[in-house]
């Protein structure tokens, strides 16, 4: 079983933003929130250059990477159009108006 | 719950087959695929769809059929839409399948393989056959037509095993048959019945230089001369031509390239209207409301299209209308050529013959292989014929098609817009000139080679494509001009500029940026949502390229009402600093006119050790530039510069970066004015302007001008009487001297003037155009007539832009002291 930890509140992450949470080492996790309140969470940082997505604008379910435009998307952290490239997703939990990360988890 | 999307909604919908209507598609070419591509866009479920195509190959680009001619490239990598993408769509494709008859009563096709099905809407695209001369022995053995991947087969074939071969036909399609033939080893000969080449693309002195560069190859002409009989051999295949002066020409293979006529035989028989096209309505519309009609097939306006280009205008009406949003209409196209025979650069579009109401501008160089003819009437662009130098022919296109008045631009039109940048590409200009290996993209270091094949595998026809699979001119876009060479020597007429006025905001939105602005000063619109409710926006809540472009709108049309949006803003207008590779931020405090106290310099120092600052750079602009902070450190980095009175220097928006100074008549043995006062004034005065782009401005105290006004958004330049005042320079990728706007004698009146110059820019320009592209297209006795001529003009300008910016507070305070927008910088922990 996975150890959930309450990270925020749905409220502390703007709408179409992100916030950044920090874990023992590099990569951080990007968590993301959409127009309609889902929450999405990726490793922060795209398959392009590795630029910091949680930096990025939130349009729908993808966000652009603040460096070169590479749009992807937050559901499967697939790269669009013509571009190649994953970013790597991270499950999360929104509950009661919490959002959760698994404390000890690997990345997926 | 968990966040992600329940798993049902990723499985296919169960599509209730009976239910949908039946789209059937005759004619499995580009334009027939290309309008259920468009169609598919925008309403993917709404039809059962069937195609019926005579060829027994998917839809396949049948533009590049001459380089597989000339063995440049495979039959494999010309298809558009393999066997899979049809499966993919749920589309039926029966290849090998001629429709021969419709009976519109019963609302069914035929095929002559038997088959029948039923339609509620059908979608004619039986394109075009080529004429065959009607003359004895057109149908020999060994004379072949050039159409298709079958014709292409044939003459690869004949090349294996014979010698000489004859083109009938000196037209675009002739040429690159006989360079094709060529370059497989025959002996080749053009023979055409009008006295030059080309003659409906090009004039004479163009197609003398045509006709010179293709002998070079080793083609060989009979022009003037016409065809009167085939004449069969002792094998019973064609052994020569025979013309109507007698005289006779040995060949072993004819190819005839005479012209195409729309393929109306089908339509004709089902009682369809036809005229030299099957004739069709500005939605596409045939006079059966169920029967739509795209491409070659068709007469619109009494226009029979034969390029590729205006096919794939007429595919998204004919979508729009198949799809049932009605708003689509189709006015005709504005065409253009480009022969596709590597290495030479020929480009022809409008009225490019001239007429006793138009003026021609002509420059002729036969030695260098250069001419270029331009044809203007009532100060418009209608024509245009380039060879050896077609680097501007994006450029012309535009004009062409925009109706540009180009009085202003007259004295140097011939000598083209050199959109190209400056710098990233050594100053090479012509594509075709270059090697494979050739970098045409500095930024992203792209190859000619790699762009060229990339159109070529993935069927590219835009330069936007172009800028997504091989990111050439995505960048900095200096070498966007080369890229569009090398799009139109590969696809020749199929590519088309875009077109330059009516261009859509971005994918989300048919409106342009114009029209946007528009409903937002009209119907007071105040906020994003309600922008994209008003005009129907096609995504929930737009893209990286609207949002932006929208919240700016919004700030400057409604100032202290329409509120900002900072989720729509680029992270590095939301951070207040400028993002660099590694994610960390670079910091720029305001130096008023360049000028700073030992204080300031003290608490920059102090600041740039105390955050562990590892690179301090002076920047162009006169600042002092605090590399590699890192996010969670700005709010507490800018509270201790506060202190020192230094606010942001906004080096990171489209907003006013910098006003660049000498020391001007304080100091200066030359000086006349006082250049620092007038530039800390004008900065003061200009701080925290939004902007469409990124502006910049320079006051110099002398003409020798060391603060580089000539370069600026604006541009001052002291004399003894007053001040002399430039706009819409560039200093960047392509460097661009500023023009003169006006002179006037006091301070007051430069901060007036520069003030209702940027109002007008900040009111009236596309969001991302610096002063330069603006101007460009306003032009300057647009912009002279409104801030300087007309003195009230001036004045509700200045007072608009004044009005705008009261109130405006330093960003950096204003965070530091708003406990709630602290959490875009504070990070969270695991």
């Amino acid at each position: 079983m996975a150890q959930w930890k309450r990270i925020c509140t749905l409220d502390e992450i703007p709408r179409l933003g992100a916030r950044v949470v920090e874990r023992g080492a590099p990569p951080n996790i990007a968590l993301f929130r959409t127009a309609d309140d889902q929450v999405f969470a990726l490793l922060d940082q795209c398959p392009h250059k590795q630029g910091p997505l949680s930096q990025g604008l939130v349009t729908d379910t993808h966000v652009t990477c603040p460096l070169h435009g590479w749009r992807i998307s937050l559901v499967d952290g697939q790269a669009q159009g013509a571009d190649a490239g994953c970013a790597a997703t991270v499950p999360v939990q929104l509950e009661d108006g919490w959002i959760s990360l698994e404390s000890s988890h690997e990345s997926h | 719950m968990t966040a992600h999307p329940p798993l049902n909604s990723l499985q296919p919908r169960p599509i209730a087959e009976r239910t949908r209507p039946k789209l059937v598609v005759v004619g499995n070419g580009m334009a027939g695929v290309r309008t259920l591509e468009e169609l598919l866009k925008l309403a993917p479920d709404k039809y059962d769809i069937t195609v019926f195509g005579s060829e027994p190959h998917p839809n396949y680009n049948r533009i590049l059929l001459s380089p597989v001619l000339a063995g440049e490239m495979t039959l494999k990598e010309i298809i558009l839409n393999d066997v899979d993408w049809y499966e993919n769509h749920d589309i039926k494709l029966n290849t090998s399948s001629r429709i021969t008859r419709i009976d519109r009563v019963l609302r069914q096709v035929f095929s002559a393989d038997g088959r029948v099905e039923k339609y509620d809407r059908l979608l004619l695209a039986t394109g075009s056959t080529p004429f065959i001369l009607p003359i004895p022995g057109h149908d020999l053995p060994g004379v072949l037509s050039y159409r298709d991947i079958a014709d292409t087969d044939a003459m690869i074939e004949a090349a294996s095993r014979y010698h000489h071969a004859v083109v009938i036909g000196g037209g675009l399609l002739g040429l690159e048959a006989a360079n094709g033939l060529r370059q497989r080893g025959m002996t080749v000969t053009v023979v055409h019945v009008m006295p030059w080449l080309m003659e409906r693309q090009l004039d004479r002195p163009a197609a003398e230089l045509l006709k010179k560069s293709l002998e070079d190859r080793g083609l060989q002409f009979k022009l003037g001369c016409e065809t009167s009989e085939l004449m069969r051999g002792e094998d019973g295949r064609v052994c020569a031509l025979r013309f109507k002066d007698g005289s006779t020409l040995a060949t072993e293979l004819v190819v005839m390239s005479v012209g195409i006529r729309p393929n109306t035989a089908l339509a004709e028989s089902a009682g369809l209207f036809c005229h030299r096209g099957i004739v069709v309505n500005d939605t596409l519309q045939t006079f059966d409301p169920r029967i739509y009609a795209v491409g070659e097939c068709v007469s619109h306006r009494g226009i029979a299209y034969g390029l590729v280009a205006p096919l794939f205008e007429q595919a998204k009406v004919a979508a729009n209308h198949l799809a049932e949003y009605g708003i689509a209409c189709y006015k005709g196209s504005v065409t253009s050529t480009k022969l596709k025979v590597t290495g030479i650069d020929l480009f022809s579009a409008g009225q490019f013959m001239g007429a006793d109401d138009s003026e021609d501008i002509v420059l002729s160089d036969p030695a260098a292989g250069v001419y270029k003819k331009l044809v203007l009437k009532d100060d418009q662009l209608v024509g245009a014929v380039l060879y050896g130098d077609t680097a501007d022919s994006a450029w012309y296109m535009q004009l062409l098609k925009d109706a540009q008045k180009v009085t202003e631009l007259r004295p140097h039109l011939l000598f083209g817009q050199h959109h190209l940048g400056d710098s990233g590409h050594k100053g090479e200009t012509q594509a075709s000139s270059l090697p494979d290996h050739a970098e045409i993209c500095g930024c992203n270091g792209v190859c000619k080679g790699t762009i060229i094949k990339t159109i070529k595998e993935r069927g590219l026809f835009t330069l936007e494509e172009v800028r997504q699979h091989t990111k050439a001119s995505s960048s900095c876009g200096s070498c966007t001009g080369l890229v569009e060479q090398l799009l139109a020597s590969t696809v020749g007429g199929a590519y088309q500029p875009a077109d330059g006025l009516h261009k859509a905001l971005c994918p989300c939105t048919d409106h342009t940026h114009e029209e946007v602005r528009k409903a937002i000063r009209e119907e007071h619109l105040l906020t994003i949502p309600q922008i994209m409710t008003f005009l129907v926006w096609k995504t929930p809540n737009g893209c990286a390229t609207c949002r932006p472009a929208l919240n700016y709108y919004l700030i400057s049309s409604w100032p202290h009402e329409a509120r900002d949006d900072p989720q729509s803003r680029f992270i590095n207008e939301r951070a207040h600093a400028n993002i660099q590779k590694d994610g960390s931020f670079s910091v720029v405090p305001r130096l008023w006119g360049g000028l700073a106290t030992p204080a300031e310099l003290r608490a920059i120092a102090d600041a740039a050790e105390k955050y562990a600052v590892p690179t301090l750079k002076i920047t162009g602009g006169q600042r002092i530039d605090l590399l590699g902070v890192k996010k969670k450190d700005l709010p507490r980095m800018w509270a201790d510069l506060a202190k020192s009175g230094l606010v942001s220097g906004h080096a990171y928006g489209k907003s006013l970066r910098t006003v660049k100074t000498c020391v001007g008549s304080e100091h200066c043995r030359f000086g006349t004015q006082r250049s620092m006062a007038l530039g800390v004034r004008l900065e003061k005065m200009l701080f925290g302007m939004w902007t469409p782009h990124k502006v910049k401005l320079a006051v110099s105290g002398c003409p020798r001008n060391c603060a580089e006004s000539g370069i600026k958004d604006v541009g001052i330049i002291g004399v003894d009487s007053g001040y002399e005042i430039y706009v819409a320079g560039n200093g960047g990728i392509k460097t661009v001297v500023a023009q003169f706007l006006c002179k006037v004698a006091s301070d007051d009146e430069v901060l007036e003037v520069v003030g209702a110059f940027l109002q007008l820019y900040r009111e009236q320009a596309r969001y991302l155009d610096r002063t330069v592209h603006w101007v460009e297209r306003a032009g300057l006795d647009f912009v002279k007539q409104q801030v300087v001529e007309d003195l009230e003009q001036r004045q509700t300008l200045y007072e608009r832009l004044l009005f705008a910016l009261q109130g405006t507070e330093d960003p950096w305070t204003e965070i530091a002291a708003n406990p709630s927008h602290l959490q875009e910088f504070e990070v969270m922990s695991l």
